[in-house]
């Protein structure tokens, strides 16, 4: 159990509280707002990029660790973190292929676990 | 009663809210919280153990997502992720779960349009936005940090 002694407990508190708070925003969105939840998801990895490549997410994900990375914000600031990546190292052409580079993983397994599940998956019941 | 249509748009509007039942906002947001906060733990505890096995934080962030997003599209296509989804409403919607459950759920309605135009092409009607806005965000990003060669508020 060497990965159970090695949690921090206070930062998984933080991570807790962040990844929570940042559902709340998204919660108030649904719930006062008449933005769909597909509206709601690109408006979160937009800011989530825009907050990634002002640099200020980076604090975020500094302080709450997972509680910031896994809402979809982190998903945009991942995208912008590996395109300014990118253009560190490779210029312009970096700019086009850092951000997906960063995010590859994710895009490919839900494209990948989405198709699957979607051929396994029973047809809806309709309990109406 | 006035005339002026504004003001009894507004006076509708008071009156409308009087009658309607009160959405029950605290609750819901208290369940996105306490929902959406442990599937970040869940998260972060994967990612500690990924760290314990020597991975570098990029990957670790990479395992996390493939993790989180593999069970929650499996969770929807067994149709259990909109049972949690409708107590946890942003809980899980907000965290990449949702991504993965955007992508699951049209493609199993329209499987009967086929494999490939239906369940293929149905994949992205809300992944897709996401996607282009995500990346097309990401290229800006990388353009604007090119031009400027500063990340301004890094540098303070």
């Amino acid at each position: 159990m060497d990965w159970f002694n090695s949690i921090d407990w206070m930062q998984l508190l933080r991570c807790f509280v962040v990844g929570g708070f940042i559902c709340i925003i998204g919660q108030i969105l649904i719930d006062k707002t008449k933005l769909t939840p597909a509206r709601i998801l690109v408006i979160f990895v937009t800011a989530g990029a825009i907050l990634g490549g002002l640099g200020i997410y980076q604090y975020i994900v500094d302080f709450a660790g997972a509680g910031a990375t896994v809402p979809l914000t982190g998903f945009g600031y991942n995208l912008a973190k590996g395109a300014i990546e990118g253009v560190k190292e490779f210029g312009i052409i970096g700019a086009f292929t850092g951000g997906v580079k960063a995010a590859a993983g994710g895009i490919s397994a839900a494209i990948f676990f989405g198709y699957i599940a979607s051929l396994i998956s029973k047809p809806k019941m309709k309990k109406q | 009663m006035s005339n002026n249509p504004l003001e009894n748009k507004q006076e509708y509007q008071k009156y409308v809210d009087e009658k309607s039942p009160n959405s029950p906002i605290y609750k819901n947001c208290f369940n996105a919280f306490w929902i959406g906060g442990l599937i970040c733990s869940i998260g972060q505890i994967i990612m500690n153990i990924c760290k314990t096995r020597g991975l570098d934080t990029q990957l670790s962030g990479t395992v996390v997502s493939i993790i989180l997003i593999g069970i929650s599209a499996f969770l929807t296509g067994l149709n259990l992720f909109n049972k949690i989804g409708k107590v946890a409403g942003a809980g899980s919607l907000v965290p990449i779960t949702g991504f993965a459950n955007s992508i699951v759920a049209p493609a199993m309605e329209y499987k009967s349009e086929g494999y490939v135009m239906g369940v293929g092409g149905k994949m992205f009607t809300v992944a897709g936005p996401v996607l282009v806005f995500g990346i097309s965000a990401s290229i800006i990003v990388g353009l604007l940090y090119l031009i400027f060669n500063t990340q301004s508020i890094t540098l303070v």
